[in-house]
């Protein structure tokens, strides 16, 4: 008897699941709006991370929607999908949302991750759906003939390895001073840690440093022996490539082997506030590059201050989060996904866009000096133009802040990659990619 | 002994005219999993449908090595990655191969780590050979992560399929990795139930229920063990190649971890020990819940109760509830709660 009723228990179990999977899809209350599918890992490992960033986001557009009256007219459907930063999530939230979502088009899908993003190239250029990953996502990308739907926008770790150079040949008064000068590489070891080795090897061969490469297996709460290594080198300068909780690790490690804070630069990753704070006075002086400036100085913080936080609007639980750097990352994302929609709506006029348009837009981008400054962002972002041929934009830059054991400051302005000393190799390796799967790469002309 | 360990409820007399309806149920089976495509949209079939018998087929791999001959393994996902690795450079490498021999080949990889691996089971046994499986795990994870020769020295680690196709036709949409993946498991299915039903399977059990009887009887227990690796690892080979390229679309090492083999085994703990079905509902278990409580907090809005943060959290605590419950209350898992379901409405059915 008992048997029955559970079987008749799970018989209606799967009942429910098959009407409320198939049940969003009649309902049309999207229509007329532009969906903005959030994928969120407020769960899982990295959930620290995500959670500010994620606030950024709702914070931006809630205050597009609400204060602005929409991008042209058109509201922003925001709709979260938990991901658990776990790639077979990801798919089921790629999958659900790339077709829309209740009468709302897609435009572009941000994966908010490296891994996801990756996973999705095949997908993506079958349903023709564009990827978009700034600050992350893959760095043969930039080349848009092969890859037409991955967009890693703004930022990638080629450049970054350039910039800490060029930072370090300022310090030591100019790149010829460069030669001698040990560089030590102190990288989480997987795909993102690794992704620097080739071009710092390049840039050691042009300048004349000495390039010391030191893995750290996963997840880096024990770092004795590589920071042993490094002072045994002799290192001038360490460039920390951490993630997670390897990050604090590395700066405690190093004050315990006598290796000063200041001359030790983090990556994007190692710089946020929950980077540094978590190990204490070692930390102070401390560098990192800084694509996603912190502070609440910027024009659109402050007007997000006043009309979404202070009104209560805010995604944030925890206000102390404001204007981090993980904060201003997403107000950051926020804002070319508002400026994608913004190009677009001039070519397609003021209505929701298709992927097809919102790909379009996407290679159309252009966030100039003028357009920064009526977005009030200002010294938050730096210029952004997107072409067929570049889909991370041309201008790539970088600040140098430091930590001063509370927050931090900008130490230098914008630092400019120099786009074309790698872009021959970039393009060489896109090339194999494109051979290795059988694709013929736009024109760039048509 | 041996007709025990086989069908108790079956007697030989009737089986007869049941196997003749068997043959026509499978046959209606196939033809409606090959319909499929036609009533599912792409959601259904990339997102529920291919991983739900992709990880249901990894099941089968398991279950053949813990469910018929006793031994555990935690070291699943290893062999998985095996599989994946091994297509990837096939494809990559050796771009005459087809497809399907390509599959086969990286399951036969596969089987040969395994009956390397198996090695530790002719000495040991239950905990401390689960133990000595995690080798396997950790070996490969770090084998694929710090050679990148075998992802073709891409920088992120990462591989992806070349190309999908079999005689020239392009399997790269979702009704096309459907089929890719229902065909393999059609396949795979049936060689499990003739290994099963065969006088291998039979030994297996025998030496799963007590091997020192085994021995006694004749069964050359140490080669049982190491082919029902070889054979295990071989289901799991291709099941990984599947999931990377059918469902995921690229795998890195780190998409085999230790927390997927653990998936696995509470696949064939959910759907049942020693069944072959059993796994289809542990893995469709596995991998729709999560999605259904996630769709059910949508449906009702919860977001007046707590924020998205603390539902994401909870959607997990329920999920854990469930498995936990279900373990408690069946813990032979859903084959045996649905056979007992349908033997008692039989039963109810009746005239007395």
């Amino acid at each position: 008897m008992s048997l029955i009723k559970k079987t008749m228990g799970l018989a209606a179990a799967a009942a429910i699941a098959v009407t409320t999977m198939s049940a969003p899809s009649f309902a049309e209350d999207g229509k007329g709006q532009q969906l903005y599918p959030l994928f969120t890992y407020r769960t899982g490992p990295y959930a620290p991370s995500f959670i500010p960033g994620g606030a950024g986001i709702i914070d931006y557009l809630r205050y597009i929607n609400e204060v602005e009256g929409g991008v042209d007219g058109v509201k922003i459907l925001v709709q979260e999908c938990e991901t658990a930063y776990a790639i077979e999530r990801g798919i089921e939230c790629y999958e659900r949302y790339k077709n829309g979502h209740n009468g709302a088009l897609t435009a572009a899908i941000y994966p908010h991750s490296s891994g996801l993003d990756v996973a999705l190239t095949d997908k993506a250029r079958v349903d023709k759906i564009p990827i978009v990953s700034p600050g992350g996502g893959q760095n043969i990308a930039t080349d848009g003939r092969v890859f037409p739907y991955q967009f890693p926008l703004i930022f990638d770790y080629w450049s970054e390895a350039q910039i800490i150079v060029n930072y370090i040949a300022q310090q030591s008064g100019g790149y010829d001073k460069l030669k001698g000068v040990k560089i030590a590489t102190l990288y989480h070891d997987s795909g993102y840690g690794r992704d620097t080795i080739e071009p710092l090897g390049i840039l050691a061969k042009k300048y004349g440093f000495e390039d010391i490469q030191v893995p750290v297996p996963h997840p880096g709460e024990q770092q004795q022996a590589q920071w042993q290594q490094i002072r045994r080198f002799g290192a001038d300068w360490v460039f920390l490539r951490g993630w997670g909780v390897m990050t604090p690790v590395a700066i405690k490690t190093a004050a315990r082997v006598g290796f000063p804070a200041n001359r030790i630069i983090g990556d994007i990753w190692s710089g946020s506030e929950d980077d540094a704070r978590p190990a204490g006075t070692a930390a102070n002086g401390y560098l990192a590059v800084s694509v996603f400036p912190p502070g609440t100085d910027y024009g659109i913080i402050k007007t997000l201050k006043e009309k979404i936080l202070d009104a209560g609007k805010s995604d944030l639980k925890d206000n102390t989060k404001f204007g981090t750097v993980y904060y201003n990352y997403g107000v950051i994302e926020a804002i070319t996904f508002v400026e994608v929609l913004r190009t677009g709506h001039k070519k397609f006029g003021n209505r929701p866009l298709t992927a097809a348009e919102g790909q379009w837009a996407l290679e159309n981008l252009n966030i100039d000096e003028k357009r920064i400054a009526e977005l009030g962002a200002q010294g938050l972002i730096s210029p952004l133009r997107t072409t067929i041929d570049n889909h991370k934009g041309e201008t790539i830059a970088g600040k140098i802040i430091q930590w001063n054991g509370q927050s931090w400051d900008a130490r230098t302005d914008w630092i400019k990659a120099d786009t074309s000393l790698f872009a021959d190799v970039i393009k060489a390796k896109a090339a194999a990619y494109a051979t290795e799967k059988g694709i013929t790469p736009r024109n760039a002309v048509n | 002994m041996m007709t025990t360990l086989q069908e108790p409820i079956l007697s030989a007399p009737i089986r007869q005219p049941l196997a003749g309806l068997n043959a026509v149920l499978v046959a209606i089976g196939l033809v409606a999993a090959f319909a499929v495509p036609a009533v599912a949209d792409d959601y259904w079939l990339s997102s529920i449908i291919i991983p739900a018998i992709v990880m249901g087929l990894a099941g089968v791999g398991l279950n053949l090595l813990f469910g018929y001959a006793g031994l555990v393994t935690l070291g699943s996902a290893a062999f998985m990655s095996i599989g994946a690795f091994t297509t990837y450079n096939l494809l990559l490498r050796a771009p005459l191969l087809p497809l399907p021999v390509v599959l086969i080949l990286a399951g036969l990889f596969a089987a040969a780590a395994g009956v390397v691996f198996g090695l530790p089971s002719l000495r040991i046994k239950g905990f401390y050979l689960g133990a000595s499986t995690l080798g396997a795990q950790f070996f490969f994870e770090w084998l694929f992560t710090n050679f990148s020769w075998f992802s073709n020295d891409s920088q992120s680690l990462t591989i992806s399929a070349p190309r999908l196709q079999i005689l020239g036709y392009d399997l790269q949409s979702a009704a096309g990795r459907y089929c890719l993946v229902i065909a393999t498991t059609a396949l795979l299915i049936a060689l499990a139930f003739a290994i099963v039903k065969s006088r291998l399977g039979r030994e297996w059990m025998a030496v799963r229920d007590m091997d020192t009887a085994a021995s006694v009887i004749g069964i050359p227990v140490a080669r049982r063990k190491l082919q029902a690796f070889g054979i295990s690892s071989f289901f799991l080979g291709i099941t990984g190649a599947l999931w990377a390229f059918a469902y995921l679309g690229t795998a890195d090492a780190h998409a085999f971890n230790l927390d997927k083999s653990f998936q696995i085994l509470f696949i064939v703990i959910i759907g049942g020990v020693a069944t072959i079905y059993g796994n289809f509902l542990g893995a469709s278990f596995i991998v729709l819940m999560p999605i259904v409580i996630d769709r059910l907090s949508l449906v009702f809005d919860l977001s007046f109760l707590a924020d998205q943060g603390a539902l994401a959290n909870l959607q997990r605590i329920i999920f854990g509830a469930i498995i936990i419950l279900l373990l408690i209350k069946e813990p032979d898992g859903l084959t045996s709660l649905i056979k007992r379901g349908w033997a008692s409405l039989r039963r109810r059915g009746a005239p007395t």
